[in-house]
Formats: C-alpha cells, sequence, structure tokens
C-alpha cells in the first residue's frame, strides 16, 4: 500500500471514528476519547525514538509539558487558535529535543535514559519557579464553551484536533518505516558501530529522531490546558504520562507503527473503564500488571506475537 | 607502485591511557595489493584497523585515502570515501534479514555517493547478487541469528562489499573456521581483489596469510617490526622471536 493510500485510509477511519461519536452523541466519549487518542500519540512519538532506534526515553512528562505550558503562554499573551499553538509547542519542544539529543546521545543504553530522566527533573523545575505560567500555584485556561467550525460542545473540537495530529503522526511513523531513514533507525538499533561502518550517519539521524519525537509529544501536550482548563507541574508532569507512553509501546509491539496503537487503544481504553468502574488510582497498577504479564508471555508485544504466530504456521 | 599509495599511515600514534597501543605507524598501501597483517594478540592490529576506519581517533600522525586526508573523519564518512571493513566478530544487523542488512550500506554509502546511485528497484536485486556472490543467496529472506558461524563471516564480508569500497579491510574473518571454509574466503577475497579492490587482511592463519598476501606487514606491541616480501618476513629473526619468543 502506498503512502499516499495509507494517508487516505486513516482519514477515513478518522472521520468515522469522529462520525460514531457525534452519533453516540455523549460528552464523555469525547473526554475518554481524547486521552486515548492523546495517548495514541505519545506512545507512538516514544516509538520513533525508542522502538526504531532503540533509545528509550524517560523523559516524555518534560516534552509534553512543553507542549502544554506553551500553550499557557501563548494564551495569556494571544489569541490565536489551537492548532497554531499545536505546531508552536511541537517546535518548542522539538527544539528542546535537539538540544537534549545533542548533549545526550553521546550516552548508550540506560546512560542515555538517565539523562532524560534528569531532563523531566530539570524542565518540572523551571516551570515551578516561573511565575508568569502559574508556577505551582497552577494556571487557569478558560475555553468557550462552543467548538469553532464544527459547533457542539467544545471538547469535541479538541477531540478533533487530537484525531487529526493522530492521523499525521500514523502517516509519518509508517513512512519512516518503509524509508531510508527506517533501515537506517534500524540499524543503528541493532549495532551503532556497524551502522557506522556502513555509512549511515547515526549522530545525524538520533537527532532527527529525537527531535521529531519530542515534537510530537509537544504537539500532543498543547491542547492540554484546554482540556483540563486548570493545569499546575504535577499534572503535566504526571508520571503517569511516561509510564504510559513507554508501556503501549511496549505491549502492543515497537517493532511497526501498529504496536503503539494497539497498546495505546487497549491499556487507554482500560484505564478510562477503570477509572469510571473501581477508581482512577488503580490506573499504575494496571499498567505494571500487565507489563510484568507482557514481559513473561509477549516480550516482542502483540504485534510480536502475532508475526511468531504467523511464521510458525 | 609508483602512483601515489591508495592509503597511506603516516606516524600514527594512539595510546589508551598510559599504554602505547600504536607507536609511530607508517604503513603505505598501493592501489590493487593484497596486503597481509599479522602480529600476536594485543600488538594492536584493530586497533589500527579502527584508527583508519575512524572507529577510534589517532592523537599523533596522518591518515590519508585517495590522496586526501581523512583524519578527523567519522566512520560513515569515510565508508563514503570508499573505505570499509567487516568486523573480527560478525556485527549482523539482527533484527533485518540478510538482504536488509546489505541494503544499508548501499542506501547509506553507494547512494549517498555524488553521481548515480542504485535505483530504488535495483537494490533487491543488487543485494540479491552479493548474497549469490558469497553463497547466501537462498537465505535472503532469513535473519541472521539463523546462520552458521561461517555464513555469520561470509554476511559481514557481504556487507562490506555491498559499500563498493576501494578498500576492504578485514579483521580476521577466518578465525575458527574449518580448512575448506578458510579456502572459501580467501578465493572470495582475491575475487574481489581481481575486481579492483584493494584488500588488507588482518589474519592468524597463517596458512592464509601467506596464500593471500602480495606484502606482509608484522605488528608487535604496536611497533611495525617488518613490511616486505611474506617469504622473506616470516624468516626475519625479529619477527620469529616475537612469535617463538628467545
Amino acid at each position: 500500500m502506498g503512502a499516499g493510500k495509507f494517508f487516505g485510509l486513516l482519514l477515513v477511519a478518522a472521520a468515522v471514528v469522529f462520525g460514531v461519536a457525534r452519533w453516540i452523541d455523549n460528552g464523555y466519549v469525547f473526554f475518554a476519547g481524547y486521552v486515548v487518542l492523546q495517548y495514541i500519540v505519545l506512545a507512538t512519538a516514544w516509538n520513533i525514538l525508542g522502538g526504531y532506534t532503540g533509545y528509550v526515553n524517560f523523559g516524555i512528562g518534560a516534552f509534553f509539558a512543553l507542549g502544554a505550558y506553551s500553550t499557557v503562554v501563548l494564551h495569556k499573551l494571544t489569541s490565536l487558535p489551537i492548532p497554531v499553538m499545536m505546531l508552536v509547542g511541537g517546535l518548542a519542544a522539538g527544539i528542546v529535543g535537539l538540544g537534549t539529543g545533542y548533549l545526550t546521545l553521546r550516552l548508550r543504553g540506560a546512560f542515555f535514559s538517565i539523562a532524560t530522566l534528569a531532563l523531566a527533573v530539570v524542565v518540572q523545575t523551571l516551570i515551578t519557579n516561573w511565575d508568569f505560567v502559574g508556577g505551582s500555584r497552577g494556571a487557569y485556561v478558560l475555553r468557550p464553551r462552543v467548538a469553532p467550525l464544527i459547533g457542539g460542545d467544545y471538547i469535541q473540537y479538541l477531540f478533533l484536533l487530537m484525531l487529526g495530529l493522530m492521523v499525521v503522526i500514523l502517516a509519518v511513523a509508517r513512512g519512516i518505516e518503509r524509508s531510508r531513514l527506517g533501515y537506517g533507525f534500524a540499524a543503528i538499533r541493532d549495532d551503532e558501530g556497524a551502522a557506522e561502518a556502513s555509512g549511515v550517519p547515526t549522530l545525524r539521524l538520533k537527532l532527527f529522531a529525537t527531535a521529531l519525537s519530542g515534537g510530537f509529544m509537544g504537539m500532543a501536550g498543547a491542547p492540554l490546558p484546554y482540556y483540563v482548563t486548570y493545569l499546575d507541574p504535577a499534572s503535566g508532569f504526571s508520571l503517569s504520562y511516561a509510564v504510559n507512553s513507554i508501556a503501549m509501546p511496549l505491549i502492543g509491539g515497537t517493532a511497526t507503527w501498529l504496536g503503539p496503537v494497539i497498546g495505546a487503544v487497549l491499556l487507554g481504553t482500560l484505564q478510562q473503564v477503570i477509572s469510571v468502574t473501581i477508581s482512577s488510582a488503580v490506573n499504575l497498577l494496571i499498567v505494571g500488571l500487565m507489563l510484568v504479564g507482557f514481559v513473561i508471555v509477549a516480550p516482542n508485544g502483540i504485534m510480536g506475537l502475532l508475526q511468531a504466530r504467523k511464521g510458525r504456521r | 607502485m609508483n602512483a601515489a599509495p591508495l592509503l597511506r599511515v603516516e606516524n600514527l600514534g594512539k595510546r589508551f591511557g598510559g599504554f602505547v597501543a600504536l607507536d609511530a605507524i607508517h604503513l603505505d598501501v598501493a592501489q590493487g595489493e593484497r596486503l597481509g597483517l599479522i602480529g600476536p594478540n594485543g600488538s594492536g592490529k584493530s586497533t589500527l584497523v579502527n584508527c583508519i576506519c575512524g572507529t577510534l581517533r589517532n592523537e599523533s600522525g596522518r591518515v590519508h585515502f585517495s590522496g586526501a586526508p581523512i583524519d578527523g573523519l567519522a566512520a560513515h564518512e569515510r565508508t563514503r570515501l570508499g573505505l570499509a571493513r567487516s568486523f573480527q566478530l560478525p556485527r549482523p544487523f539482527a533484527t533485518l534479514s540478510l538482504a536488509e542488512n546489505l541494503r544499508i550500506p548501499i542506501l547509506y554509502t553507494v547512494n549517498a555517493r555524488p553521481g548515480a546511485g542504485v535505483p530504488a528497484r535495483e537494490i533487491e536485486a543488487r543485494c540479491a547478487d552479493l548474497l549469490s556472490q558469497v553463497g547466501l543467496a537462498d537465505k535472503a529472506t532469513q535473519l541472521p541469528r539463523d546462520l552458521t558461524q561461517i555464513e555469520m563471516r561470509k554476511l559481514e564480508l557481504a556487507r562490506a562489499m555491498a559499500a563498493q569500497p576501494k578498500l576492504l579491510i578485514s579483521d580476521e574473518a577466518m578465525a575458527g573456521l574449518s580448512h575448506n571454509e578458510v579456502d572459501e574466503i580467501i578465493s572470495l577475497l582475491i575475487r574481489l581483489n581481481a575486481q579492483g579492490v584493494t584488500v588488507i587482511m588482518i589474519e592468524h592463519i597463517m596458512r592464509a596469510v601467506m596464500e593471500f598476501s602480495q606484502r606482509l606487514v608484522v605488528l608487535v606491541a604496536g611497533r611495525k617490526i617488518a613490511d616486505g616480501d611474506p617469504r622473506e618476513v616470516v624468516r626475519d629473526p625479529e619477527v620469529v622471536r616475537a612469535y617463538l619468543g628467545e
């Protein structure tokens, strides 16, 4: 299937999802659906660096919150439309990704991961002490009641934006997989020294991956202030974003674009259901249990399990 | 040997902390030559390869390739200039099929050079051709983990060949192989040399070295102690002493 056709199919799928959500016409569907979509984007963004090149990033919270806080700033200073704010948030997070990559990509394995963890702490400390965006008190972002363009509740507009971002990132992720870039990423993941010896400019490719991955995380975070209407560092930098965005690709499978989607839909939906039926505090416990289970039963995720079964036949 | 050498190593030095791994190495390799490089374990052979290929940075001296200095260039830039290597312990791309393993240097080396590269629709045929040259044609879709030791060595060489190098450095491609397997690799390297590729062979198996090399260089404790006709070099008293002791 060509890239154009795939993009078309994604658009159709997204239109169907939006159509069904509107047909159900329940505010909660949009609220819960937004979170699942956001996790599809975050999981796919993490996978571009973590799954394709093998560099495990724990600093998801930093990139995500950078997007969110750039919206807080823009909201206070301007009245730009949210799609523009998403681009700005993505750009800011992408630049930070590039800078972080430049400073830390000489580190490999666990050392890179620890450096990204440190980045999350540094950014959170900076935001917590920046009064303009509310500091530790947090910031209120009042959103309009009615959605522009499409009418209905404003949450429908946010849902639609996240759906659009999902279409874009899935097309990008799948495009990378089948391109020269994808082969370069895979070579880096398997053996960086051998990749260099085969002519792969490893540092440049890794920088591109961190910038792209971080940029998409920022874009996913940019609409957050409008979604929650009150944003403080504790929620913007919540550990659950990092844990979920890593767990989802691992559960779904990191080798292909579909893995993070499956993981995010499965885990994201499950968490939403559990939040309503049992308790929202059980969420991380569920993630932990599922991760342990998958490491034992399917170390290559659901996609790995399916492929292994197909190979055996 | 009257033309400028393809590879010129000048006064190259490398130390790890207080340990001098390479000490003022001079080495010229002519276009089209088959050079053997031997030395006891720890004598600096692999370090020399790593300095030539850019995996390690030499502290002193210079490396010239095709008439231009290449010091300071990253490893991938040197590969693009035509300097390919195989690793002592095979380092295949484990999650990629054999054909895809060869696709990487085609995409990133051959197609990154100025001029016409391999068009996308011909890459697959090129990979198949390279695999059949090393006798792995029927395993193109398999993963490296399914290969035997010798097949792994062949894949390693095929990947280096896929970069269409001017100079190929084969770092102990034959260690641990059987007599027949060694012959296979030697004839592969000689065929490659006949196609115009200069080859440096690092090896411990003396039979292979003597059969292959037109010239032999001996490293001992980071210093070059002999350089010349293989039959004369192995009779050199200093070389004999280094290998057999006093």
